[in-house]
């Protein structure tokens, strides 16, 4: 079966991704991060030949299927953690800012979501009997927000310089009738379909070992899953066609989120100096 | 002379429990490379289950779950609502969970538990997803009224598992639920008192007498921890907090994947351990289909 996306997408390609670090000042480190760009477009023009008026409509309109775009900042390790936290260990903390209102159970759900994804990236003994502050701020939703979080946390991570077993790459896949599966849904298509899973994976790692030495359990350490989240019932084989899919997209996800890392190294180097 | 004898038992005793809170995750590994778990139970089994239902009189459904010492309470309570523009054949559901300080020595008074809001959010998106109730079965007179339910569970006793343990009692919960009788009285919706029912003979009913909810596909769940190359099913408290990773499966009875949740943890979860996961939850599912049916069928002989 095929599912026309609205957007004109096939069902593997994800949104145009943008990611910029340091955009905050104050913060000790910042990202945002968006899957796919708004942009109007307004040349198009239609003509109406009726009996009487030829009228001439210029359309403007939302082209593509907007975005959602998220901003995390990140302040820490500061001194001291919260009660009932382990003295032995970093602690994370989370703020999940909703883009208008109080934040609801959902919110609630995605701050601890990150924070335990959070938690098993970071290598934690380092900075024992610190906090640091995670700050989501979300911009705009158009559909797979909490991937979108947890990539712009990440990279919010690294810029500022806490210490990461390695990074984390997020992506959502959804699953229609009869097995079909699309990545990076939008909100209509999150609706519209019969369930969809969030799942986190490693990034991909660079390395000079021969090619399976890092096997666990006869598979890649990235095909590992960090986060799962599903909403809606699907059968087991689709949950496991969509954790193929979700693989393959973190590839690709992951060499982005390394390109835009590196791309801010010099000069991070030169800061150091 | 039996008095050495005594002491050095009472030490050597001591000596297990100080091993276990000072090396609290080696106690387990010891446990697990014998394949056995500190309460003798096999890696893959889950504790005692039972249900009772109507725990609550003055509930319109209610049940009390017990998995292992894990205790929860679900009690529902029906209202009538107009319903929404959006939806006007539709009822709706409001899940609560609570988690009040007697549950657990982690909860303190005045400051709510972290965990409440997100078993609260995971309870409604499983039952919403699973399509166990049917919304339009709540209905009662289309755009003008409808039956708003309101689920809450009070866990008494956390002791691991919380969401299986939740999610059971809700099940239960709406399967002892019986739909009061209401009239129609000048285009108001009255609930009837059963004695009354005779009395107000000239007021339209608008449903006859108390039914059931038929129920779709039943989700059941089962939580499982990952530690190394360990899969342990359904964890108490303290296996909680020394192997952090845990894996929450939901399967329906038509054994339909409503939910995995692996909310982050240190261990990742590859293919193999999701597969085993799942084929431990479908076993799950039929042992709790069996303990619901038992208990249902026991409450229908009373």
């Amino acid at each position: 079966m095929e599912v026309d996306r609205a957007d004109g997408r096939n069902p593997n390609q994800l949104r145009p991704l943008a990611c910029s670090c340091s955009i905050l000042h104050r913060a000790h480190g910042s990202a945002s991060w968006s899957q796919g760009f708004r942009f109007i477009q307004t040349s198009h023009f239609y003509h109406f030949n009726l009996f009487v008026f030829t009228s001439k409509c210029y359309f403007c309109y939302w082209v593509g299927s907007g975005d959602t775009k998220v901003l995390a900042a990140v302040y820490g390790p500061k001194a001291g953690t919260k009660k009932n936290e382990n003295p032995e260990k970093a602690s994370i903390e989370v703020i999940w800012k909703p883009r208008t209102g109080q934040i609801g159970k959902p919110e609630k759900e995605y701050e601890i979501i990150l924070k335990r994804t959070l938690q098993s990236i970071c290598i934690l003994t380092i900075n024992p009997n610190t906090t640091t502050s995670v700050i989501i701020q979300v911009v705009h939703d158009d559909g797979a927000l909490l991937p979108c979080a947890i990539n712009a946390a990440c990279a919010a991570l690294v810029d500022a310089g806490i210490p990461m077993k390695h990074l984390a790459v997020a992506i959502c896949c959804c699953s229609a009738e009869s097995g079909y599966c699309i990545l990076d849904p939008t909100k209509l298509e999150e609706q519209k379909m019969k369930g969809f899973a969030y799942l986190v994976f490693p990034n991909s790692i660079l390395s000079v070992l021969p090619e399976g030495s890092s096997l666990v359990q006869g598979e890649p350490m990235e095909h590992g899953i960090i986060t799962s989240v599903t909403h809606g019932a699907m059968s087991v084989d689709d949950y496991f066609h969509c954790l193929e899919r979700g693989r393959a997209a973190s590839a690709k996800l992951s060499d982005f989120l390394r390109r835009s890392l590196q791309s801010k190294l010099p000069g991070d180097l030169s800061k150091a100096e | 002379m039996g008095l050495p004898n005594a002491s050095e038992d009472l030490s050597s005793e001591m000596e297990v429990d100080a091993f276990r809170r000072l090396f609290p995750l080696r106690y387990f590994e010891r446990h697990l490379a014998e394949s056995i778990r500190p309460d003798a139970r096999s890696l893959s089994r889950a504790r005692n289950t039972t249900i009772s239902m109507g725990a609550v009189a003055s509930a319109d459904g209610s049940a009390l779950a017990k998995i292992g010492s894990t205790t929860m309470l679900a009690a529902i309570k029906m209202e009538v609502m107009t319903p929404s523009l959006e939806s006007p054949d539709e009822g709706c559901v409001s899940i609560d969970f609570h988690m009040p300080p007697i549950c657990s020595p982690l909860v303190r008074p005045g400051r709510p538990a972290e965990a409440a809001p997100v078993v609260a959010k995971q309870l409604s998106d499983t039952i919403s997803s699973s399509g166990m109730i049917n919304l339009k079965e709540l209905s009662l007179v289309g755009g003008k009224a409808a039956w708003m339910v309101y689920l809450d569970i009070y866990c008494l006793d956390a002791d691991g598992a919380l969401f299986d343990a939740a999610l059971l009692s809700a099940v239960a919960a709406f399967s002892n639920l019986q739909i009061p009788t209401v009239s129609l009285d000048d285009g108001k919706i009255v609930m009837l008192p059963e004695e009354q029912k005779e009395e107000n003979s000239e007021k339209e009913p608008v449903n006859k007498e108390k039914r059931k909810l038929t129920l779709g596909g039943i989700p059941f769940s089962l939580t499982c921890i990952l530690h190394k190359n360990y899969i342990l099913a359904d964890p108490t408290s303290e296996e909680e907090s020394i192997m952090e990773t845990l894996v929450t499966v939901v399967l329906d009875s038509s054994n339909q994947l409503v939910s995995l949740y692996k909310p982050g943890g240190a261990v990742l979860a590859y293919t193999s351990a999701v597969q085993d996961c799942i084929a431990l939850t479908r076993q799950r599912v039929k042992e709790l289909h069996q303990i619901l049916e038992e208990a249902i069928s026991g409450m229908e002989i009373d």
